[in-house]
């Protein structure tokens, strides 16, 4: 029942603040408060080379950059200093499977930090 | 071992790497013709996977073409048309065939192309697709399926020095080196400031990360225009531009201006080579290079 229940309420809430996609594994917190499944190319690692000189989208040409966003909320906003140093982690790939689900549940369950075997972010190349 | 990694890591040599013109028909012997005319500069030459997302022959055959034709290439591979499972097979068929180097990049955006109806794929980003590379280095599938033996890759990335968050830009490149990436071609820029600033500030946090930066070699101030109005990420300064349009001998002016903004780059700290775009046939290559201090290889 709150399985089938909390997904509606976690977007009733998340959609109107931040646009929420519903991923099902959130990140908000590491990316300056910014989601970045709203970036048409839904990057979860930082900007693309396309951000225009005003700072807008190279796909959208009205929109601010999500990452500039981003960053910029990143340095001005007061967040908990772990938070900001969570902005420059190695997110993983979004799996897929867990579109439409609720991040909240994913979260406390630890589905949401399950990634591929071959996975990494511990063993940094340099 | 690849000639651009032996380069970058085993010598002080500045590398120069180029663009392979995109492949539209015209067979192996438009291949040959283009080898022959790039091979006496350039150390490594890019594959390119689909540029401005325009569809054109893949990544991985116009590698091999390359390879069959003496020039050593840098098979890039874009996020935009591929996803995660696509992109493991396209380095896997690069290493099936020796190629060393490869480039990830996020890619432009399908609206950037001729084809802007067609959906985006982005399953994963540039440094996600790096970190995967080297998972694969270390024998693994990002499933953690055995690949044995492990490829060998060589791997690079691009960033654009000159587009906001300016800043940013900088730990982006370090979060790109800590992936993976060995060496970083950089976006064609025409803002000297913001390139050293860039250059200087990745120097100081990642030292090992060789810069590559871009320049194009123009006749005239038209294609200024065009890059500063079309190309996403590209800005012009006006009085660049204007520079340019204004000089009785425009191809002059534009060639002085990049062999300026290239001897510049070369100056620059972390910066290891340059990468030369040259719109194909512009007869103007030779005597770039020779005004860069380059004598034709073998």
């Amino acid at each position: 029942m709150l399985k089938k229940l909390l997904p509606f309420v976690e977007h009733a809430i998340k959609k109107p603040v931040w646009d929420c996609r519903m991923c099902g594994q959130c990140v908000l917190h590491s990316t300056g408060m910014t989601c970045p499944m709203t970036c048409p190319k839904t990057l979860r690692n930082g900007p693309c080379g396309g951000v225009r000189e005003n700072g807008n989208c190279e796909v959208k040409p009205e929109m601010q950059c999500v990452w500039l966003k981003a960053y910029d909320r990143k340095v001005a906003l007061p967040m908990p200093t772990v938070w900001k140093e969570h902005f420059n982690e190695l997110r993983p790939p979004v799996d897929m499977r867990l579109q439409g689900t609720s991040s909240w549940i994913n979260l406390i369950t630890k589905r949401d930090q399950q990634t591929p075997a071959g996975w990494s972010t511990q063993d940094e190349a340099h | 071992m690849s000639i651009l990694r032996e380069k970058l890591e085993n010598s002080n040599d500045t590398v120069f790497t180029a663009e392979f013109p995109s492949i539209d028909g015209g067979g192996m012997a438009s291949v040959a013709r283009d080898a022959a005319r790039l091979a006496p500069w350039f150390d490594a030459v890019n594959a390119t996977d689909n540029p401005a997302a325009h569809a054109h022959t893949s990544n991985t055959t116009t590698a091999i073409a390359m390879k069959m034709h003496g020039l050593e290439p840098i098979m890039q591979v874009v996020c935009r048309d591929k996803n995660r499972l696509a992109i493991q097979s396209d380095l896997m068929g690069g290493a099936l065939h020796g190629i060393e180097n490869v480039s990830l990049l996020t890619g432009d955006d399908v609206t950037a192309g001729d084809e802007p109806e067609a959906r985006r794929v982005f399953d994963i980003d540039s440094i996600q697709a790096i970190n995967i590379t080297r998972i694969m280095m270390g024998g693994k599938y990002l499933s953690g399926r055995k690949i044995n033996p492990a490829p060998n890759f060589y791997i690079g990335a691009v960033e654009n020095a000159a587009a906001p968050p300016f800043d940013y830009r900088i730990e982006r490149a370090l979060k790109k080196h800590r992936a993976g990436a060995s060496f970083l071609q950089l976006q064609i820029c025409y803002h000297p400031d913001r390139l050293e600033a860039f250059c200087k500030g990745v120097a100081k946090i990642a030292p090992n990360l060789k810069l590559i930066p871009t320049v194009v070699l123009v006749k005239s101030a038209r294609p200024l225009s065009f890059m500063n109005d079309k190309v996403a990420g590209i800005d012009v300064p006006n009085q660049t531009v204007a520079r340019v349009a204004a000089a009785a001998d425009q191809a002059k002016e534009a060639y002085d201006l990049t062999l300026e903004l290239a001897r510049h780059a070369l100056t620059l700290p972390g910066v290891r080579g340059l990468h030369v775009t040259d719109f194909r046939h512009d007869d103007s290559l030779n005597s770039f290079m020779h005004d860069l201090g380059q004598k034709p290889r073998n």
